[in-house]
């Protein structure tokens, strides 16, 4: 890359630290981390326990605030916005999905989608039909109703990333989606990422610690103590059709 | 995001947690309830307390021989006795007296065939018995004509009538009171209660009959007639502490005191008597409020409890709810409504069930419990506060927290 066109990159991440003190302890989950993301790029984020994804991945989220750097999220500088600024952003164009999928207890699939709508204003019979339409595109057509304790593992993440979708982010950012999925659930889950990364642009970026999943994005991040290892192009993409891996 | 979105939002989370929701108020409904019922009880004691005492009359006022503050059980041996005319200088220089009626008080045999009772006996003038709130069961009152012609007639009380006749109507029939014949001509109604001494248990006489009749020189002192008191009604409330000034200061002139003396005489008002009572009852409705503040503090400790205990859970859900774009403000007023319906609701239910409890209370007579709106208000405005206090304070703590380090909670 000779030129470098600040608008062409949705995520740019300037010497991010994040340090946690605790009594005389410092840590530095993070230690001055350059990143770059393109918008409609799907890519993982690697590295053993503890390097310091999930902080990156909260930062990146506009979940958390870095200690110092920069970071301009859609050409807009956000290090240094409030509480509320970080909100409206995080409502407008980020989506979440967690390794624990963070549902809300005793509350229909419908319901959890339609959660972060009612934040952003949507009104009643919009919001419904966005839900359903969500519901759908991730498959549960048919379990609207459910709440978490009805639904498998795969399906309670499915509600979490439909609700991920609930305000047609720009970027999504999943947490080990699959990590508390066997294999082919998770490969299924991989496979709705892919696709929604293919069929509605939107940038997906995914924190993992299992080398297939890493081994089906394009783009992966290596990092360890708080720092960035490598930024590896996947020369080739592993596609695995969930089909062809048999239930147990 | 507007109210009513906030409403359906709290509604739809207290509805997700029925159990938790329902614990909580217990608390609230048990408070509220305990509050509501025990002011009842309280009212109801008052009330009973202060309803005996204005039964003895209405605003009345006792004239009585002798220093009572601090002088003794003999004081009033020693001074000089009241005279019937002071009763009649009174009843026409002090108007704002009201009524007035001028009695002896003793006690006397009372005999009917085999029977012998030993009662008070009360001569009087016919206002006595309107005065002191008697009214008649049986026959007729005493009349100003029975007075005049000092005739034997006598209205006794309904226990004294049950103790000497039995069964009998006493009506028209002869007793002897101090060997001296009366007919009975009437008969009180029941007071009950009464203070020192039962108000049913009385024989009531014409005062002209006692000076001829029963008591002869013993209620003549110095050639006048004497008595053992006046009673005073003035026909106000608020006059009765000028009359018992004005009536003051015409005693002092006519048992010559000068304005250096002390007192050889006592105005005893029943609103001193009520003055003692209501800090009986001021106590008892203290006590009772602080068993209801304890009920309270449980009721809130319960709520705290819950509260706490959820915190876990309601702390990650703050985490998600502020990751998928809910603001501070969105959260805390979400968490105020829901603590507010669950404190409204159970303080509705708990207000309901106190006075239910009253209620039941009074139709077993046990106690003329009153719901008061007072003890309604201060219910739900304590609940309300309790339940948000308690309630709010993990909202509030966790809704500071950044999203991740409230989804990381543990
Ligand atoms: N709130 C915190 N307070 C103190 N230290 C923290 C906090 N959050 C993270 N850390 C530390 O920061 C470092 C990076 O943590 P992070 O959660 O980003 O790791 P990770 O790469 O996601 O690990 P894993 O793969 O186990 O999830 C760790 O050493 C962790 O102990
Ligand atoms: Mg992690």
């Amino acid at each position: 890359m000779t030129t470098e066109d600040a608008e062409d990159y949705v995520i740019d991440g300037r010497n991010l630290t994040k340090v946690y003190t605790m009594g005389d302890n410092e840590v530095r989950a993070l230690d001055g981390v350059d990143v770059k993301i393109k918008r409609g790029e799907l890519l993982s984020i690697m590295g053993p326990s503890g390097s310091g994804k999930s902080t990156l991945m909260a930062i990146l989220g506009c979940l958390d605030s870095p200690t110092s750097g920069e970071y301009m999220l859609d050409g807009e500088p956000v290090h240094a916005l409030g509480d509320n600024a970080l909100a409206t952003i995080r409502s407008k164009q980020l989506g979440f999905v967690f390794q624990q999928f963070n549902l809300l207890p005793r509350t229909s699939a419908m319901e959890q989608v339609s959660m972060p709508m009612i934040y952003a204003g949507v009104r009643g019979r919009k919001r419904k039909q966005r839900a359903e339409k969500m519901l759908q595109l991730v498959g549960l057509g048919e379990r609207m109703d459910h709440t978490p304790a009805e639904l498998s593992g795969g399906q309670q993440q499915r509600v979490a990333i439909a609700r991920s979708l609930a305000n047609d982010p720009a970027i999504l950012l999943a947490d080990e989606p699959t990590g508390a999925l066997d294999t082919k659930t998770g490969i299924e889950i991989m496979a709705l990422f892919k696709r929604l990364n293919r069929e509605e642009g939107i940038t997906v970026i995914i924190v993992t610690h299992d080398v297939e999943v890493a081994e089906q994005t394009p783009r992966v991040i290596h990092i360890r103590d708080g720092l960035i290892e490598k930024d590896v192009i996947n020369e080739t993409v592993v596609d695995i059709d969930p089909d062809s891996i048999p239930a147990h | 995001m507007n109210l009513i979105e906030n409403v359906r939002v709290a509604i739809r989370a207290l509805l997700a947690n029925k159990l938790r929701a329902m614990l909580t108020m217990l608390g609230i409904i048990i408070g509220s309830g305990a509050v509501v019922a025990l002011m009842s009880f309280g009212n109801g004691a008052t009330s009973a307390i202060t309803e005996q005492i204005e039964g003895i009359g209405s605003n009345l006022v006792t004239l009585l021989p002798g220093r009572f503050e601090g002088g003794g059980p003999d004081a009033a041996a020693n001074a000089d006795p009241l005279e019937y005319d002071d009763y009649v200088s009174i009843k026409e220089n002090v108007p704002i007296a009201g009524r007035l009626a001028p009695s002896i008080e003793n006690f006397g045999t009372v005999v009917y065939s085999n029977n012998s009772v030993n009662a008070a006996v009360i001569a009087s003038t016919p206002e006595y018995l309107d005065i002191r709130n008697f009214e008649i069961e049986l026959g007729r009152p005493l009349t100003a004509s029975d007075n005049a012609t000092g005739a034997r007639v006598a209205v006794i009380g309904p226990d004294l009538g049950t103790e000497l006749f039995g069964g009998l109507n006493p009506v028209g029939r002869s007793i002897k009171v101090n060997g001296v014949f009366f007919e009975v001509v009437g008969v009180t109604v029941a007071k009950g209660g009464g203070f020192g001494g039962s108000d049913d248990e009385n024989v009531f006489i014409p005062i002209e009959t006692g000076y001829k009749r029963l008591y002869g020189n013993s209620m003549v002192t110095n050639g006048k007639r004497t008595v053992s008191n006046v009673i005073i009604s003035p026909l106000n409330a608020d006059d009765v502490d000028q009359a018992m000034v004005e009536v003051e200061r015409l005693m002092r002139r006519r048992r010559g005191l000068k304005l250096s003396d002390d007192l050889d005489f006592t105005l005893f008002s029943q609103n001193a008597f009520l003055d003692a009572f209501s800090a009986i009852t001021a106590t008892l409705t203290a006590f009772l409020g602080v068993i209801a503040g304890i009920s309270l503090l449980v009721g809130g400790i319960g709520v705290m409890n819950i509260m706490l205990v959820s915190v876990t859970e309601r702390t990650r859900e703050i985490g998600l709810r502020k990751a998928v774009g809910a603001k501070r403000a969105t959260i805390l007023t979400q968490f105020l409504i829901e603590t507010m319906m669950l404190s409204l609701v159970g303080g509705a239910i708990g207000v309901t069930f106190g006075w239910g409890v009253s209620t039941i209370v009074r139709q077993l007579d046990i106690l003329d419990a009153q719901v008061t709106m007072g003890s309604i208000v201060l219910a739900f405005s304590v609940v309300a506060i309790i339940g948000i206090v308690f309630g709010i304070y993990p909202a509030m703590r966790a809704s500071r927290l950044s999203p991740i380090e409230a989804l990381r909670y543990e």
